[in-house]
């Protein structure tokens, strides 16, 4: 059994304002996170804006060093404490998808520019095995080379420049992809098309994903499993499929609710939002205590633990 | 998450015919062509104009004094017996070498600078900023008076050009590195990262395009900081005022007291040659700018 | 009734004439909320912005006018000329993004109050004002503050709060939720419906969100490059879709319990640069045929009040 991602105790903390107001926001709070097998998988990171996914993909694509603690991929660790691979190495085991295929590019240079460094610096390749290389990750998503040679970012639509960009992360035949939000800039009848594009990856190039998305739709069709969060930490961790029929977690369950679906129309009682979303950041306790009908007084003084339930998840309440 | 209008760039008939005002990428516009020019002409006149004469333009009492405008002396003669004519051709070709020469320099290190600073960062950041900001602190033209005040007259012109390197590069450092900064911050750095690229490709090929435009500004703005400088410190006396440059025919000028003795075109000449020469280089640089933001306006 | 006859709007660019809206032609009754749904570049922004009367260049109105079936205090009718007088009393607009339209350097209260008649008192107005966003469950405090200083989702809300204080007989939502999370989103979209079911005015809410539209829309407008493709009532166009455009919208999206393998639409939408003939939809079209390439299919009314601009309509897909 591998470990296909691990995260040990990760604390991120940002100091912000100045001199006479800091503010703290404790973007990653002690996140701790388990997923082993032998086969690819497909793990979602769930959650709104502020929950941390993203910052959590930061730490693992080594883009921003945690503040304490470690995270492990395929059985390596790469933030942290222990022993790291070198640059290289990691670039050709972890590769990301960005969520605006304009801004991954320069518009200065060709797109398939890119896919030629990355084939000749990250693979060792030369100048003509490397066409080879970008040919076959091309045609894995859908694109024949001689259509995207030459070509500027501003040549291409929104859903195949992130195909090109998907195609250049296969290049190395990296073990893990870290794809952020890639399909939230696509138009909704083009986005099928990418996710379902992860779906034969995993099986082709058997290379495994972390999904870090606010659409739990999406993330229900193609994840294995499923980590939602919330202001810096997990509340709910396990089979996809299981918690998002079956959640236990309360903001679980508003998410699933806020979700407009095509089915059921909503009931109308009206929502209390939150204001002061930073304040939540610093919360000893439950950081959803403020909006949770079935919080009370232990939830404001003492941090959730992991229960773990009988089908494998991990809950992070008191009252799960 | 947004909804653009994407307008694709596919290769068809158009709904109604383009608009007949439509100017390709290539063509200069108005601005852009007359700065051009006005520099063409004083850079060709100034270099060949030369060979067609055997003059020695610094030579005092070549000829007779004080001359008026003649076939002879295009602009009549100098009270030091020189031709005016001559002496302000050699004067703008020596501005102007040292002003392109000073501004290659100073464009050169404030971008190899700025850009590897702002990419960089960290301690070698800090370190070269300390160094950048004690020289941008550091008042120029005091600086200048005092030591071509020591070095009255001994010095040589390109000791004036390098001093002029030595206080002209820091701020344009400091622009570029905030550049950079800003750039640094793309996701595209962060592509070409994964793509295995370098720190030099990193700052030549993604961050280098889009300081482009200003590096071509701040070079022609730096000749003009160039010549200007090296003018007001002719004007003082405090350059090699022997070698012809617009600046220290003004000051021979003035301490003549040209105006006083009549001799108007010993003054006027160069400081309308010096308005002209200003003029194109400005006209060349905020021209430049226009077609610049014109272009990106289309990618 | 809210008529929008024949509106072809064009944008003037160096490249040439684009008409991003090319020939919508519908009625609109008053006190519904209209959703308006489509990709990128098939129009719907710029349809709200002729609504709306923002026709500034590069955009003009070729042919077509709008109907808005209000009056002014004289009685006389208010045209697409006019209209602009009457922005946020009788017509409000919401954009989708707050922090491009408001001004980062004054306090969101005086934005407000700009708006204003000159002749009314500021301080009495700024007190209505005040009680009435309370009234919505918002802090009053945030209109003390900064364009910056608040969330994203609390900014929108003042954006609706703003939009609707004048009770205005029309309100233009331009993508007013898309940026926003989900939950903050329904909380929007219930404030919107509550305000509608009590002022009783006309919404126009573009989104490319169907399921946004299942939720709040009493009546469906599909566009698809440039044209309607689709328009009836909400339930209508859900349960029975016409146009094999809009089954595709609505069924290319998963849903959390359901196990069907969905799949996206195939290409993408034609250039409006590129010679558009017959159905503009027929290069994706799972029916379509060499009529369909050379015939542009008409708006009919295949059942009652439910139109489709498709010559296969009645096929079940």
């Amino acid at each position: 059994m591998k470990t296909i991602l691990k995260a040990e105790n990760l604390r991120k903390v940002y100091k912000l304002g100045s001199l006479l107001r800091r503010i703290t926001i404790n973007a990653l709070d002690d996140v701790n996170l388990v997923v082993q097998s032998d086969e690819p998988v497909i793990i979602s990171l769930v959650g709104e804006s502020g929950s941390g996914k993203t910052t959590l993909a930061k730490v693992i694509l080594r883009l921003v060093e945690p503040t304490s603690g470690s995270a492990v991929i395929y059985d390596q660790v790469v933030a942290g404490e222990g022993n790291q691979p070198s640059h290289h190495q990691f670039l050709g085991r972890v590769q990301p998808i960005f969520q605006n295929p304009f801004e991954a590019f320069s518009s200065y240079r060709t797109v398939d520019s890119y896919l030629q460094t990355t084939a000749q610096r990250v693979n060792g390749l030369s100048a003509t095995d490397a066409i080879g290389a970008m040919e076959s990750a091309l045609s894995s998503v859908g694109l024949k080379y001689p259509d995207v040679r030459g070509k500027y970012p501003n040549q291409f639509s929104g859903g195949e420049l992130q195909r090109v960009s998907i195609a250049r992360a296969l290049i190395p035949h990296p073990q893990i992809i870290i794809a952020d939000e890639p399909v939230s800039m696509i138009d909704a009848s083009l986005r099928m098309n990418i996710i379902n594009l992860f779906l034969s990856l995993k099986d082709d190039y058997k290379t495994s994903f972390l999904y870090i998305t606010h659409d739990l739709a999406t993330a229900y069709y193609i994840s294995d499993y499923i980590a939602v969060m919330y202001r810096g930490t997990i509340v709910e961790f396990g089979r996809a499929r299981a918690v998002l029929t079956d959640p236990h977690h309360p903001y679980t369950r508003l998410l699933l609710d806020s979700i407009p679906g095509v089915k059921r129309k909503w009931d109308r009682t009206r929502l209390t939002l939150a204001d002061i979303e930073t304040k939540e950041y610093a919360f000893e306790g439950c950081k959803f205590r403020n909006r949770c009908p079935l919080a009370q007084d232990v939830c404001t003084h003492q941090r959730p633990p992991a229960i773990r339930k009988e089908d494998g998840r991990d809950v992070y309440c008191h009252f799960a | 998450m947004n909804t653009n209008v994407r307008l694709e760039s596919a290769p068809s008939v158009a709904v109604v015919p383009a608009n007949p005002s439509y100017r390709s990428r290539l063509r200069l516009n108005l601005r852009l062509r007359m700065g051009l020019t006005i520099l063409a002409i004083f850079a060709i006149g100034s270099f060949t104009l030369p060979f067609f004469t055997d003059v020695n333009p610094s030579e005092q009492g070549a000829y007779m004094k004080n001359l008026p405008i003649s076939i002879k002396h295009l602009l009549g003669t100098n009270s030091q017996g020189q031709d005016i004519f001559w002496f302000l051709v050699f004067a703008i070709r020596n501005s102007l070498i040292l002003g392109v020469a000073v501004s290659l320099c100073v464009t050169t290190i404030a971008t190899l600078v700025g850009l590897s600073a702002g990419y960089i960062g960290g301690w070698f950041e800090r370190v070269v900023m300390l160094i950048t900001d004690s020289f941008i602190t550091i008042p120029v033209f005091p600086i200048l008076i005092v030591l071509g005040a020591l070095v009255r007259g001994r010095t040589s012109f390109w000791v004036v050009g390098l001093l002029l390197v030595i206080f002209g590069w820091a701020w344009g450092a400091r622009t570029i590195r905030s550049m950079a900064l800003s750039i640094r911050e793309r996701e595209f750095i962060n592509m070409a990262r994964f793509s295995g690229a370098s720190t030099f490709d990193i700052i030549l090929k993604e961050i280098f395009p889009y300081v482009y435009a200003y590096i071509v500004v701040g070079f022609i703005n730096t000749i003009l900081f160039a010549i200007n400088t090296e003018a007001a410190l002719a004007v003082i006396g405090l350059s090699k005022v022997e070698t012809p440059t617009l600046g220290s025919i003004i000051f021979w000028a003035l301490n003549y007291n040209a105006m006083f003795i009549g001799q108007y075109t010993w003054i006027v000449a160069p400081v309308v040659a010096t308005v002209l020469l200003f003029l194109g280089l400005f006209l060349t640089s905020t021209g430049y700018n226009e077609l610049y933001a014109a272009r990106r306006g289309h990618s | 009734m809210i008529k929008l006859n024949n509106i072809i709007a064009t944008y003037t660019t160096v490249r040439g004439q684009v008409n991003a809206v090319d020939g919508v032609d519908l009625e609109v009754p008053t006190g519904t909320i209209l959703g308006i749904a489509g990709e990128s570049g098939c129009g719907k922004s710029t349809l709200l912005k002729v609504i709306y009367g923002d026709l500034t260049y590069p955009l003009s109105m070729t042919t077509g006018n709008v109907e808005y079936g209000i009056q002014d205090d004289l009685g006389k009718e208010i045209t697409s000329e006019s209209i602009r007088s009457y922005w946020f009393k009788r017509i409000s607009y919401i954009p989708q993004s707050s922090m491009s339209s408001l001004n980062p350097v004054i306090r969101i209260r005086k934005q407000f109050l700009d708006f204003l008649d000159p002749s009314l008192d500021k301080r009495q107005v700024l007190e209505e004002v005040r009680t009435y966003v309370q009234q919505l469950d918002l802090p009053s405090e945030a209109l003390d503050a900064f364009p910056h200083q608040l969330s994203g989702g609390m900014r929108q809300r003042i954006m609706v709060a703003m939009a609707t204080f004048f009770q205005p007989a029309i309100i233009l939502a331009d993508e007013p939720t898309t940026a926003l999370d989900v939950v903050v989103q329904k909380g929007i979209l219930l404030l919107l419906m509550d305000l509608q079911e009590k002022m009783q005015n006309t919404i126009f809410f573009v989104s490319h969100d169907m399921g946004v539209h299942y939720q709040i829309s009493h009546s469906m407008l599909i566009m698809y490059a440039a044209k309607a493709v689709e328009y009836g009532d909400s339930s209508d166009v859900f349960e029975r879709p016409l146009h094999p455009y809009t089954k595709l919208l609505t069924e290319s999206l998963p849903t959390i319990g359901d196990e069907h393998v969905r799949q996206g639409v195939a290409g993408r939408p034609p250039s409006l640069w590129e010679d558009l003939r017959g159905c503009r939809f027929a290069a994706r079209c799972p029916l379509a045929t060499d009529f369909c390439r050379s015939n542009e299919p008409e708006m009919v009314e295949y059942r009652p009040r439910h139109f489709a601009a498709c010559h296969y309509a009645e096929t079940n897909l």
